[in-house]
């Protein structure tokens, strides 16, 4: 009764219901396939109203990077993945602060004090 | 091996954060998961760095003219192909399928050092017209952000012939089969990495 | 041939540094050729350079920190002895060049080379004992994190005799530390050697948050850990996700000052102020990974010595893992006045103003914790009584500048260097403190002498207040950081008493070392036979001292917080961890990876910094190969038989009779 799976969780890539199949990745190359021509399609087309492009293009890009975590690297929401799952929360808070935090904090820099190297140019 | 719901007050239910030590693998597993989180803050700084440079082209052209939109679309095949392969080649390694292990990993590896080989083409390129890293911050911060993938792939294949040799002279052990589960982490976050790549260096040049 | 090295590197002309020089060497000689002569080299190879013991890992990361403590204060009373003389007209002893390198070293040394080995020792020593296990998750792994921190400790002092060292401050801001304005060798040490130790701080990092979230006892859930535990957890967390940001950084740099790219460069487009920016990214947690630690011996002495369960656990938890996270958003307030504008600088005074509430939290648990307790005023005690006076001191200097308008009157004045050394002293140095004295009987059976402890622990907290307070008035009237003279006279008086602060830490330092000779001489007296000199509440006091290769002959089973104290009290009948029906043990072999590859790493890092490529190239090569060769080496273990586990514990049970 006690032990029904292991302890302190598994290690990320392995499931509950034993390994993943040749068909998961299948499927997760079908989602990435259509996802990455969709990206590529937005970039390049006209049809889409041009400052929605980056917003898209993100959002694309979200979802890819989902479906890669999802199908090929089996990572999910459940009890002995906790650990995983945290552990990736905790890294994509830290990648979100490290980036947005440099592109906030740099571009208030830049507006308020002119970049070194148009300083220089201007002394010139 | 079933899960128990957590939630559930089953008299005599131990959490499992109160069942003892973890087996090996899980612990190996979580060892080189928080190894490719550092690396991913590493790209992150890469990529931070990049956001605040790639204006700073020094007179120079910006990415949207430098770059080929098709030639990326070939190197992102490649390597989103290749983590499948790879996928297979570690079901193939759980299966103990000496055959197919070895098919895939060559079929990783060659579709691993077609990327390499592009990316490095392309660079060729750029340095040839004079557009080498020292010419401004913006292709700085571009050759170090997509050399530092490159350069990532290139371990990753090193990796990957070390594992061929390995599964040769120690057959699938326990150790040999963790060793390439690592590595298929590895290769697997190389590619979730080369999205962010295309998508902000490439597809948001402008 | 040999790229940029010449007899010139050497600086025979400068009689300071060539007879320190002289007299380390004549050290390091007296001590290989005593080792030699004892034919102590096999010993010391398998049993300690070798070894994958997280116990002797641990204690072979504090010594060198204690050792590397001594180097950082040398240059420490030299800056503070060039100042007491360098008033008004007067230049000092130190030309400028030197003093620069000397507070570039000083910082460099006791962030990196003191305070992290000393507190990465500290976890590495306890936490697996805490844990109730045998040892961390990557045995092989701990050997060659603390041989590449070693790797980095030799380069940087071989800056001392071969070269010069950095003169750009400890983090070599850009664009003074480009290859424009700082051409020489100096960053290139300071570079190499930090991305050599970085990785083997990440390496550690790794390791220990695994171990402590894979590996513990059975029954010791999250929330039934030792606050160690959950300090040395946060502190790990905070390495394993702000250690890569410096990687990229210095990376960066690098490449700038090799290549030619122009990253942080004032011209093509490059932007020092990115630089700075990233580095305090790092450098913000960092603060955090060396405090954490320490607030958990503080929770660890102040239980235990008040012989009560520590007040508010759960607060206690929750205060550390809001450090742990909040300490990402507050990097910016060590550049407030570099431009930002007033609502960026604003959001970031008030994140730093909020961090300072977890922090109060833990004060007020610790003083709980004491009210009402029997208190044993041991050592351990003392360092952190001091330390709750001193360090919301230190927190409240903090806070004020955190204000980004009172920043703007403080920045880069003696007063900033005055509240960091208050936290660094009174937080980190006091931790550490504590936590030697507080394990020392753990790791080697035998208490260090109290009346000396006592007397190391008045001359640093004397000596810290007398060193440290007048540079907060310093601060105050406009004395700046990295100044080699002022020509102010009416600063001088105040510079002489921190001169005599300064004097009276040397004789906390020295009489540190007077007592582990006299404790070491004087063992046989205050052996302790029991394994828990102190009455401990947690599982590393349940086994014997010093602790066997395997810790726990069986791993116990734990039944509540502070499971030995609960053992002790029979509460719930939990049986003793060392029970006495022994099944074999395996343990993994000593493994010679860690030294070799940083053998490669230091001839890798040499000849970078000196620009020999063929010296590299063999350097890298190396190292592969080293890698290749643990990659192939066979899997065997070391199996401790069951009658050799038997008869230690026997042992034991007939000393603590006779004792």
């Amino acid at each position: 009764m006690q032990i029904e799976s292991e302890p302190q969780g598994q290690a990320p890539g392995v499931q509950e219901q034993g390994r993943a199949t040749g068909r998961t990745y299948l499927v997760g190359l079908f989602y990435a396939v259509i996802l990455t021509l969709a990206s590529f399609w937005a970039a390049s087309t006209n049809f889409i109203y041009a400052p929605g492009v980056p917003v898209l293009l993100a959002v694309l890009a979200i979802a890819q990077m989902g479906v890669h975590l999802v199908f090929f690297l089996h990572i999910s929401s459940a009890p002995d993945q906790t650990n995983n799952f945290l552990a990736l929360a905790f890294g994509t808070f830290v990648v979100g602060l490290v980036v947005f935090g440099s592109m906030i904090i740099m571009s208030n820099l830049n507006h308020a004090m002119m970049p070194m190297d148009e300083l220089m140019r201007m002394q010139r | 091996m079933s899960v128990v719901d957590p939630t559930a007050s089953t008299p005599g239910f131990v959490p499992l954060s109160r069942r003892g030590p973890a087996p090996i693998q899980a612990v190996v597993g979580y060892g080189f998961w928080l190894f490719l989180l550092s690396d991913i803050i590493i790209f992150a700084a890469l990529f931070a760095t990049y956001a605040v440079l790639s204006g700073e082209t020094n007179g120079g052209p910006p990415g949207a003219t430098l770059f080929d939109k098709t030639h990326v679309f070939i190197e992102t095949a490649c390597l989103l192909l290749s983590s499948v392969t790879c996928g297979f080649a570690s079901l193939a390694v759980q299966r103990r399928d000496k055959v197919f292990a070895y098919l895939w990993m060559v079929a990783t590896f060659i579709l691993g050092a077609l990327f390499l080989h592009l990316e490095w083409s392309e660079f060729a390129v750029m340095v040839a017209s004079g557009n080498a890293p020292s010419r401004s911050a913006f292709l700085s911060a571009f050759f170090t952000l997509v050399g530092t993938h490159g350069l990532h792939v290139t371990i990753g294949l090193t990796a990957l012939a070390v594992m061929l040799l390995q599964i040769e002279t120690l057959g699938f052990s326990q150790k040999v089969r963790g060793r390439f589960y690592c590595f298929s982490l590895f290769w697997h976050a190389l590619d979730i990495v080369w999205i962010g790549v295309f998508t902000i260096v490439y597809l948001g040049a402008r | 041939m040999l790229g940029k090295l010449t007899w010139s590197a050497v600086p025979f002309d400068q009689p300071i540094i060539m007879i320190t020089s002289g007299v380390i060497a004549l050290v390091l000689f007296a001590i290989l050729a005593l080792v030699t002569v004892k034919g102590w080299w096999p010993y010391l190879w398998r049993e300690w350079i070798t070894s994958v013991d997280h116990k002797r890992i641990g204690v072979m990361y504090v010594l060198l920190a204690l050792v590397m403590l001594v180097r950082g204060f040398a240059d420490a009373i030299m800056m503070r002895s060039q100042l007491a003389l360098a008033a008004g007209g007067a230049q000092g002893y130190l030309p400028p060049e030197h003093y620069d390198q000397i507070f570039s070293a000083h910082g460099t040394i006791m962030i990196f080379f003191v305070a992290m080995p000393i507190v990465i020792g500290l976890m590495n020593f306890a936490v697996p004992l805490q844990l109730g296990i045998r040892d961390v998750a990557f045995p092989v792994l701990n050997n060659v994190s603390f041989w590449l921190t070693a790797a980095g400790v030799l380069l940087v002092n071989l800056s001392l005799f071969v070269g010069e060292f950095a003169r750009t401050g400890w983090l070599g801001y850009p664009p003074l530390s480009e290859i424009a304005y700082s051409p020489g060798v100096g960053v290139d040490y300071y570079l190499w050697s930090l991305q050599i130790s970085g990785l083997g701080t990440l390496l550690s990092g790794i390791n220990l948050t695994t171990t402590i979230l894979k590996l513990r006892a059975r029954g010791m859930g999250y929330m039934r850990m030792p606050v160690f535990c959950w300090t040395a957890l946060a502190s790990n967390l905070l390495i394993v996700a702000a250690f890569p940001v410096l990687t990229a950084t210095f990376a960066m740099l690098l490449l700038d000052r090799y290549c030619g790219f122009h990253f942080f460069t004032n011209d093509a487009g490059g932007n020092p102020m990115m630089y700075i920016n990233l580095i305090w990214i790092w450098g913000h947690p960092e603060v955090y990974i060396l405090i954490l630690p320490a607030f958990g011996v503080f929770s660890e002495v102040v239980a235990t010595f008040a012989g009560k369960p520590l007040f508010g656990y759960r607060s206690m938890v929750m205060a550390t893992m809001v450090i742990c996270v909040l300490s990402f958003v507050v990097w910016l307030h060590h550049f407030f006045t570099m431009g930002a504008g007033a609502n960026v600088n604003a959001f970031f005074g008030m994140m730093t103003m909020i961090i300072a509430v977890p922090t109060g939290v833990k004060v007020f648990n610790w003083l709980f914790t004491l009210y009402g307790g029997r208190i044993r005023f041991t050592v351990p005690v003392y360092w952190t009584l001091g330390f709750m006076v001193t360090f919301v001191i230190g927190g409240m200097t903090g806070v004020l500048m955190a204000i980004p308008p009172a920043d703007f009157v403080l920045h880069n004045s003696l007063f900033l260097i005055a509240h960091f050394h208050n936290t660094a002293i009174g937080g980190v140095l006091f931790g550490a403190m504590a936590g030697y004295t507080y394990w020392f009987p753990k790791a080697f059976g035998f208490k260090l002498d109290e009346r000396l402890g006592k007397a190391v622990f008045w001359c640093w907290f004397i000596g810290f207040y007398l060193a440290f307070m007048p540079l907060y008035v310093l601060g105050l009237l406009g004395a700046t950081r990295r100044m080699q003279h002022y020509p102010d006279a009416h600063w001088q008086p105040l510079m002489l008493v921190a001169l005599a602060g300064a004097v009276l830490i040397l004789c906390g330092i020295g009489l540190t070392v007077v007592q582990l000779v006299h404790s070491i001489r004087t063992r046989e007296q205050r052996r302790d036979r029991t394994g828990d000199p102190w009455n401990g509440r947690t599982l590393e006091w349940s086994i014997p001292s010093p602790p066997p290769a395997w810790n726990f002959a069986q791993l116990p089973r734990i039944e509540s917080n502070d499971a030995y104290w609960a053992m002790k009290q029979g509460a719930h009948g939990v049986e003793p961890p060392a029970a006495h029906s022994h099944a074999p043990l395996h343990l993994p072999p000593s493994n010679p990876t860690g030294v070799l590859l940083a053998f490669f790493s230091v001839v890798l890092g040499f000849a970078l910094i000196w620009h020999i490529w063929w010296m590299a190239i063999i350097g890298l090569l190396g190292a592969v190969a080293v890698g290749l060769v643990q990659a192939w080496r066979p899997d065997h273990e070391v199996v401790i038989p069951a009658d050799q586990i038997a008869a230690f514990y026997g042992r034991q049970a007939a000393e603590e009779i006779a004792a």
